[in-house]
This record gives C-alpha cells, structure tokens and sequence, in this order.
C-alpha cells in the first residue's frame, strides 16, 4: 500500500521547492476551492534536462492533462505520472498547460502592489518572482523557466482559438496526485493563475501530502494510457538501469 | 484564418538566405528590418526561436504571447511577447493564414516516445540547434535558451474537449510570413527534417529566409 509520510500547507501566496525521490507520491488538494499551482520540473543530476511542454502535449495528443498523463522532460524521460486526478464536484478536472504565470504587473493591475512593509506574509506574490526566487537557488534563472503547470486551472479554447479561464470545475476538495518515476527537482508556487480576475487576491492555500508509492506494475494505469508512455517508461528504465 | 499579402519584393532585399531541409538559420536582425520565411515547396514545418539579441535571456515566450493577445494561434497582427511582456516582433504580412504555438520542435529524444525507441538517431530540430549554438558561441546561447519554439506554416487545432489535433498542412509553395522585428533580435530556425510525422508532408523541403531594410 502506498503511504503518505508529511502533510502541510502551502498557502495561497506561497512558494516552495524540493527535491523528490524516484517512487515518491506527491498530492496536491485544493482545501478551499479555486487555487492554482504553477510547477516546473528539473533533473537534479543535470539542471540542463527540465519539464518541457510541448513534448508532453504533442507525446500524448492533448492540449490538457488529467489521469493517465505523463509528465515528459526534453530528453524523453518522465519526471512524474499523474495516477489520482479527483473533481469534488464531479465537473472533472483539467489543468492548465500554456497560460504561465501571474506577474507582479499583472498583480498590481488587478489587485495591488506587493508590500511587506504593509502587508507581512498576507502579501500580493506573483508566479513569475515566486518561481524566479526557487530557481536562483539552484543557480538557474529566467531563461530556465520554461512552460510550467497549472494545476487546477481550467484554460479552453474556441473554434477560432481565443483562450479564457473556466472555473465551472472548481471546488473544495479537488485534488490531483503525482507519483515520480525519477528523481526531480520539483520547484511549485500557489500564486495566482494570470488569468484570474477575481475581486480579491486569492489567498487560496493547498495541502501538499508526500509519501511514498507502490512499485509500478505492468499493467499500470500510466504507463498502459497510451503507447507512447510505455515508451516514457523505457527510457527511465534504461536511466536507472543496474540501480539498485 | 486571414490572409494579409506583403507589399515587399524580394529585388529590393537586403540578403537572401536558402536553408535546405535538416537545417539552420542563425543570424541578427536589428530593429526596423522586415523578413520573410518562405515555405519554397509547400507543406514544410519552419521550427523557430527568437532572442533579444543583446541578452539571449530575454527571448520569444510563448506563455506571453498566447496570454497577451488571447489567443493561441499566430497570424497577421500577432506581436511576438519576450518572457520580460516586451514586444519582440509584429507579424506584419501572412499568407498561410495559422501557425503554431503549441507543438514545439522535434527531438532525438521525443523521437524516441512518439515512435520507436530505435529511431533515436533520427535527424531532428533539436540536433540542428544543438549544432547551431555549438558553431556559433558568438550569440551567447546555450541549451537553457532552448525551449518552447513556434513551427511556421503548421496547423495543430486544440479540440473543445482539450485534445490536440494535427490537422493537414494549410500551406502551400510559395506561402510566406513576414515579421518586423521591434528590437535588435537573433532568429535561430531549424528545418525540420522529421520523417515520421506529415508535419513536412513526408518531404522535407527547403525555405528561404528574405530580409529587407
């Protein structure tokens, strides 16, 4: 059975950055309903090798993720399967791949300057900064942020192509989880979705469950989603090949 | 889908560059010139990445440039967002009417997912780039530049359920964009070479990159 060893809470304006074991589970649950989490990922044994977008929709033929998705690297590896994708409400959940992040620009436009000195930790943090200071950590910078996750997130597109923000699925206790099938970098943030236009800034905290996950089987959900993630997973096989 | 034909002649250019399929262009445009990609054959994926050329940090994003016009397809009107919200580049001329922000550049190594463990020594994008910054340390652009690229002249629709399509190629020989750069930039294309897919219709051919003062 697999196992969650730490809970805690990442708060609505927070941001974090840990490195994760290959078989750990990662559980993300939106407590309150209506948050965000951008996410990157990076090979810690070569920061050169990061989450790359593309590759994971044009992979698996989607323009969204859900369960079954794999989470591809730019070297043909999978950092993390999403094996639980649960809607509370039972709209479904959807996350978002394209839009990036919310910018202290964006921010103050919509809700406000960020201000310590006025404001204490209850300050307005955007995605961009929140992911430049993980990223400076690691000595990686703006030109290694490349597309992240939104997790929880709705994004869709019309026939014409125009994009908007749909919170129809939205709602308290949705939650998605991630077991990683190689050791990752994983750098997150709960700062606004950049297109949230809500009234106030949405200080919408998540609970972050890590553990550790059963061994995959052959006949993994994952792994079996679509041929190509059988390919994935024999990629990280040969990586970690006579690692005992 | 619009079109919006150019007013330019290629007699008047200020250089002319022919890529043959499997391969690069790398080179600076300063601020005011106008260029032009041709798709020479038809049906031929231009995989491109554009920097500011003073500091390669800052260049074309597509989060930007998706979120600024909302919208996820390039035509004549979109402007080109860097990663800092600044304006890169204006597609000022489109006559295949759609490309791609979505579908990024074909690799060895996504080679091996999307068709066959075995195929890894496949020709690809990434290699093409790969060889290109590694020619010309010059520009100051290293494998962290290398990212989420647009493919000229390829049409990916998104479905309304959120599922990713690749459609037949819209373009045709002779169908071109013209962009005008905003800022003294580096254009860094690849010619796609890929063979397993009908992004290059199972041919690739050459392009040609035109540029005007």
């Amino acid at each position: 059975m697999s196992k969650m060893l730490y809970t805690t809470t990442l708060p609505g304006n927070g941001h974090w950055s840990l490195e994760l074991r290959r078989g750990s589970l990662m559980k993300i649950t939106d407590i309150e309903g209506g948050a965000n989490v951008g996410m990157l990922f990076y090979n810690p044994r070569n920061l050169l090798e990061r989450y790359n977008a593309p590759d994971t929709l044009k992979c698996q033929h989607t323009f969204k993720l859900q369960r079954g998705n794999c989470l591809y690297s730019d070297m043909g590896r999978i950092f993390a399967s999403i094996v639980e994708d649960y809607s509370a409400n039972g709209e479904g959940n959807w996350h978002d791949t394209i839009c990036g992040n919310s910018t202290a620009e964006l921010v103050e436009q919509q809700w406000g300057k960020r201000d310590y000195q006025t404001h204490r930790n209850q300050w307005k943090q955007n995605g961009y900064d929140a992911f430049l200071v993980e990223l400076a950590k690691y000595g990686l910078g703006r030109a290694d942020m490349a597309s992240n996750i939104n997790w929880f997130s709705k994004v869709i597109a019309d026939d014409h192509g125009n994009i908007k923000l749909d919170t129809k699925n939205q709602c308290a206790g949705n939650s998605v989880t991630l077991r990683f099938e190689m050791d990752t970098l994983v750098i997150m943030h709960a700062c606004p979705h950049p297109l949230n236009k809500s009234e106030a800034y949405p200080f919408t905290s998540v609970e972050i469950e890590l553990g550790e996950a059963d061994p995959v089987s052959d006949d993994d959900y994952c792994k079996n989603f679509r041929e190509e993630n059988q390919r994935g997973f024999q990629n990280n096989k040969l990586y970690y090949l006579s690692n005992k | 889908m619009s079109h919006l034909p150019s007013h330019l002649h290629p007699e008047t250019a200020f250089s002319t560059h022919y890529v043959p399929a499997g391969d690069y262009f790398l080179g600076e445009i300063k601020q005011g010139q106008t260029f032009r990609i041709v798709d020479l054959k038809g049906n031929q994926a231009a995989d491109v990445l554009f920097y500011n050329a003073k500091d390669p940090s800052e260049r074309y994003s597509a989060m930007d440039t998706i979120r600024n016009q909302g919208n996820l397809y390039l035509s004549a009107g979109t402007k080109l967002m860097s990663n800092a919200n600044r304006e890169l580049l204006e597609i000022v001329a489109d006559t295949c009417g759609r490309h791609d922000t979505l579908g990024g550049a074909c690799a060895t190594e996504s080679n091996t997912v999307r068709y066959s463990l075995e195929k890894r020594c496949m020709h690809a994008c990434r290699d093409s780039w790969m060889l290109a910054i590694a020619e010309h340390p010059e520009f100051g652009i290293s494998k962290r530049d290398i990212t989420h690229n647009i493919n000229f002249f390829m049409n990916v629709p998104v479905t309304a359920d959120g599922g990713l399509t690749f459609e037949d190629g819209i373009s045709a020989p002779g169908k071109y964009v013209e962009l005008k750069a905003k800022m003294d930039i580096v254009m860094l294309i690849s010619n796609c070479p890929q063979l397993n897919n009908p992004c290059n219709g199972y041919n690739p051919t050459p392009i040609e990159v035109i540029v005007w003062n």
